[in-house]
This record gives C-alpha cells, sequence and structure tokens, in this order.
C-alpha cells in the first residue's frame, strides 16, 4: 500500500532539532578534537593528533580520571547488579508487602541527582555524619573516616551513593525477567532433586541473561554518565581522587578554556564507551541459553 | 526466612533513614542540628527554613523555570518523538531504518561528549540565558530514546488499523492524531513519566548554558545554595524537599506507571 508522500513532513521537526543540536556537535567534537581552540578566539590551528598524544601520554590526570571511572564502574557494577538480583529473588511474587517495597526500594531513581548528592554529603559528614555516629555506637570508632575527603577512598564513597541511588531501578528489571521464567522450569528442577544453588546456576541464570546484560550495559553505561552526581558531591576532589572522565572533560574545557583539547577527551571517552559496551555484548550472548 | 525478612527490612531502612533526615532536618535550626544532628528537633517541629529559603532566594522563579522547561520539554519532545514514530512505522522501508538508526545513534553518546561543541553553540546563537535555549536542547537530547520506545511500540500496532482509515480517506496527519495517537497512550504514558523525571532532575544542561539567576532551574539554584550555605543542611535539605515534591507527590499516585517508565527508558535506553 502506498503512503502518502506528507509522511516526509513528519519527521521535519525532530530532525532539524537533532540535526542542529546533537548531529552538528557530534561531528565538530571529531573536528576540535584535531585543533588548540580555546573556545572563544576566532583563530586556532590545526594540531594533527597532538591533543591526543598528550592525552594519552604526557597527562597523567587523564588516566587518573579513567583509573577512578574503571574503579567507579567495577564496583557499582558489580554490587549493583549482586544486590539488585538478591533482593529482586525475594521480592518476587506478588503481593501487598513485596508490591510495597519495591516502591521504595525503587523511590530514590525519582531524585536528582543534586538532591542526593547533598543527602549523602550529610551521611559521610566526619563529625554530624550518620555513618560515623553508628560506627561510634557499635564501638567501631576507628573506622569513622572523612568519607569524601580523604583521597584513598572518596571514589568508593561515591560508588555506594550511586547504588544506592540506582539499584532499585535495577531491581525492578530483574523483577520483571525473573516474572518471565516459566513456573514449570523450577517444577522440573524440583522434581529432579536439584539444589537451590544448582536450580539457579542451571535455570534462573541462563534464562535471566537477558536482563542480566540490560542491567549490566546500563548500569555501566550509567556509571560513565554520573557526571552529575560527582560533580555535586565532590566536584572531582579532593587531589583528583574522584575526577571521572565526564567531569575532566568539564574542568578541561570550562575551568582552563582547553576546548580542543577537552573535544579529543570526548572523543577517547567515547570510544571507550562504545569498546566497554560491545565487549559486555559479546561476553553476554555467549552467555546466552534458550531452551 | 528469618535472613530474608531482615534483608528487606535493613534494605527498608537504607531509603528511609536518610530521607526522614532529610525531612527531620528541614524542620530543625542549625544549632539544634549542631546539638543533635539525627534527633527530633528539640524546640519542636518549626517551618522557619521554608519561610527563610523563600526569602532568601528567588525560590518561586526557580520553582516555575523548572516547571515550564519541564512542561514544554516534555510534551515537544513526546510531540516530535511521536511524530518520528509514525513515520519509521509507515514508510516501512529502508529509508524508515535508516532514520530510525539515525536517532537511535543519539542514545549511545553520552551527553558530556558534546558538552564541549554544544556550549559553543548555543553560545554563538545567543541562546545561552534563554529558557528557549534550554528546551530546545533538552527536545534533541531525549528524543532518541523517546524515538525508540515510541517505534518500537507502534511497529507492534496492527496495519489493517491504519489501512481502514486511509479508505476512509484519512490523510497521515488525520490517522496519526486520530488513530496511532489514542492506540500509543501506554506507551506515550510510560515515556512522558520517563522524560518529566529526566527533564525535571537534569544538572548538566542548565549548568552549562545558565548563569542568570532569572532562568536557573531547581537543580542549579540548589547547588549553588551550598556556596552561599555551605554546611547548613537544614537549609539545604529544606531546598531538596522543595525541588524534590512534585516528583515525590506524582510517585506516591502514579507509583505503578512511574516504575513501568522509568524502567522502559533503563531497558531501552
Amino acid at each position: 500500500m502506498k503512503t502518502s508522500k506528507t509522511i516526509y513532513l513528519f519527521f521535519i521537526p525532530g530532525l532539524i532539532l537533532y540535526s542542529i543540536f546533537f548531529l552538528y556537535p557530534t561531528v565538530s567534537a571529531l573536528f576540535y578534537s584535531f585543533t588548540d581552540w580555546d573556545g572563544f578566539s576566532e583563530a586556532f590551528q590545526f594540531v594533527g593528533f597532538n591533543n591526543f598524544e598528550r592525552a594519552l601520554t604526557g597527562d597523567s590526570i587523564f588516566w587518573k580520571t579513567v583509573g577512578n571511572n574503571l574503579k567507579f564502574m567495577l564496583v557499582v557494577v558489580i554490587l549493583q547488579t549482586i544486590v539488585a538480583l538478591a533482593f529482586a529473588m525475594i521480592v518476587l511474587k506478588n503481593t501487598k508487602t513485596t508490591v510495597f517495597l519495591r516502591a521504595l526500594y525503587f523511590f530514590p531513581t525519582i531524585l536528582s541527582s543534586v538532591s542526593v548528592a547533598f543527602i549523602w554529603s550529610f551521611i559521610y559528614d566526619p563529625s554530624l555524619g550518620i555513618l560515623n555516629q553508628l560506627l561510634e555506637l557499635a564501638g567501631l570508632d576507628f573506622l569513622a573516616q572523612n568519607w569524601l575527603g580523604n583521597a584513598n577512598i572518596a571514589i568508593y564513597s561515591l560508588a555506594i551513593t550511586q547504588i544506592w541511588f540506582h539499584a532499585g531501578q535495577m531491581l525492578i528489571v530483574f523483577v520483571a525477567g525473573l516474572q518471565a521464567i516459566p513456573q514449570e522450569m523450577y517444577e522440573v528442577a524440583k522434581i529432579e532433586g536439584a539444589s537451590k544453588w544448582q536450580t539457579f546456576r542451571s535455570v534462573t541464570w541462563p534464562l535471566l541473561a537477558p536482563s542480566a546484560t540490560i542491567v549490566v550495559a546500563y548500569t555501566t553505561i550509567q556509571s560513565f554518565k554520573a557526571f552529575d552526581l560527582v560533580f555535586a558531591m565532590t566536584g572531582g576532589g579532593p587531589n583528583n581522587s574522584t575526577e571521572i572522565i565526564a567531569t575532566y572533560i568539564y574542568e578541561v574545557a570550562f575551568r582552563s578554556y582547553q576546548f580542543g583539547y577537552a573535544s579529543s577527551i570526548s572523543v577517547i571517552f567515547m570510544i571507550i564507551i562504545a569498546f566497554i559496551t560491545f565487549l559486555q555484548f559479546k561476553a553476554l550472548r555467549s552467555d546466552r541459553v534458550s531452551y | 526466612m528469618f535472613f530474608k525478612r531482615f534483608s528487606l527490612f535493613v534494605y527498608a531502612l537504607l531509603i528511609l533513614v536518610p530521607l526522614i533526615i532529610v525531612l527531620l532536618t528541614s524542620v530543625k535550626t542549625l544549632q539544634e542540628t549542631f546539638a543533635n544532628p539525627l534527633g527530633f528537633p528539640e524546640g519542636g517541629i518549626k517551618f522557619d527554613n521554608y519561610v527563610a529559603i523563600f526569602q532568601e532566594q528567588t525560590m518561586a522563579g526557580y520553582f516555575m523555570n523548572s516547571t515550564v522547561v519541564t512542561l514544554f520539554s516534555v510534551s515537544l519532545t513526546l510531540l516530535f518523538a511521536a511524530m518520528i514514530a509514525f513515520g519509521i512505522t509507515r514508510l516501512n522501508n529502508w529509508l524508515g531504518n535508516i532514520l530510525f538508526a539515525l536517532f537511535t545513534l543519539g542514545m549511545m553518546v553520552p551527553a558530556q561528549v558534546i558538552m564541549v561543541p554544544l556550549y559553543s553553540l548555543v553560545l554563538n546563537i545567543g541562546l545561552t540565558n534563554s529558557l528557549v535555549g534550554l528546551i530546545l536542547v533538552n527536545i534533541s537530547s531525549t528524543l532518541p530514546i523517546a524515538v525508540f520506545i515510541l517505534t518500537g511500540f507502534m511497529k507492534t500496532l496492527p496495519k489493517e488499523l491504519f489501512e481502514a482509515s486511509t479508505i476512509d480517506g484519512a490523510g497521515n496527519w488525520k490517522m496519526f492524531t486520530k488513530v496511532a495517537i489514542p492506540l500509543s497512550l501506554p506507551s506515550l504514558s510510560a515515556t512522558a513519566i520517563f522524560l518529566f523525571v529526566m527533564h525535571w532532575n537534569d544538572l548538566l544542561y542548565p549548568l552549562l548554558f545558565i548563569t542568570d539567576n532569572a532562568y536557573k532551574t531547581l537543580p542549579l539554584a540548589l547547588l549553588e545554595f551550598r556556596g552561599q550555605y555551605a554546611t547548613n543542611y537544614p537549609m539545604l535539605f529544606t531546598g531538596v524537599v522543595i525541588a524534590s515534591a512534585p516528583m515525590v507527590v506524582a510517585y506516591v499516585f502514579l507509583q505503578r506507571y512511574f516504575v513501568a517508565g522509568m524502567t522502559a527508558g533503563a531497558v531501552k535506553g
């Protein structure tokens, strides 16, 4: 059946905005990454691969941010996925209590990163914060910390906040995935006398692989995009110990006005994300079974 | 069994206790907070901080800006995305596939990657310190995910419905408004909620484009309160309560839709 030519008009408003505010900047990020532009002057020069060379070989802060980002990502992806899956399995059945609990666990997702940053800055506060006070109550004073001020642990404190913020959302994805597994599979496993762990290993996990792929991929990307939270909580400090790639791009561009250099870090950032996403899909796909 | 219940309870406390602390601190004085950071306010509940924050800050203005930006961003993103999804569904050919790929490409590129050239662009066309600028950038940033979710949904609608309306002589626009939109309401409402949460809470774009107090949205204003109030948590948390109130009220009443919408966003994004 033939569709009238007027159908092309439906693309116009979206396509115009998308081209101006997404496609054009994406292409110009590539363009500027080969220049020494400061962001404001008319004149700039092409510097070839100099910016990339500087980032990869001469900029120790850049490598530090990559390392921070990986630490943050690993802690968040591993812990958040375990927490979300473990709790999803407990609140799986639909009862009044589980529906309420799921809604409660999900709640932080609707808050803004700035609000979450303030809440957790207070929790981590060395003198006012609930965390140190609880440790004192439990007689564990020696564990009390300046959670965001100690350069060795600040990135992990941020990771815990990120998990509090988003685990509930991933829990819901797992609940949906688990509820889609046919009940008969479990009955068969029971009849065959499989242990709890065997059942999990050979029924739940393989059939849950699609949800797990989604959760892991989404959590990874989210941990790279945690700009708002990091920016509002520590601003990358102390001593660049919580600087992630996204906040570093902001620093380089808007605090030291090296737009060309910031653009090349953006390009590297994009390549890293594409690469990790690709690896994960490959790894998790090969694990997939169908019955 | 006990262990399971205990874990559920602990997790519930981990969510609830910080939220209760926020509410309690917002009705305390600074002295009460320093004396007893976690307990009930000794001098009783006072709403002085709420009064003070409205006097000291242009709170009503920030609230208004957030409302205007969010409403326009959500409704226009939905409209444009629904039109594109409808177009892709009706074309149903290689061109439709290319357009779909072009739009979904945007989901792969984090906003932070293009913030530098985007900033220069917005500055050059004179849209910094403008709610219109913010709305236009918001629309193009969430268009990809909205197109992705809505196209997925519209492709599952039976073709016969569209064809029957063509026989009735309906043009594309009529088919869009009378058939596609009403049938896509479940998907549209889920997407709308996802967009509401995204746009209401967004910090990055206001941070990049807005420096004038008259155009600041709540998250940016809130962030800058810290410059002024430092560790005056009663005032900061009063700000948090005010900034979160609309989403929280909506969540209490539309819980199921929130969960569905935010999960669709996560799963598809």
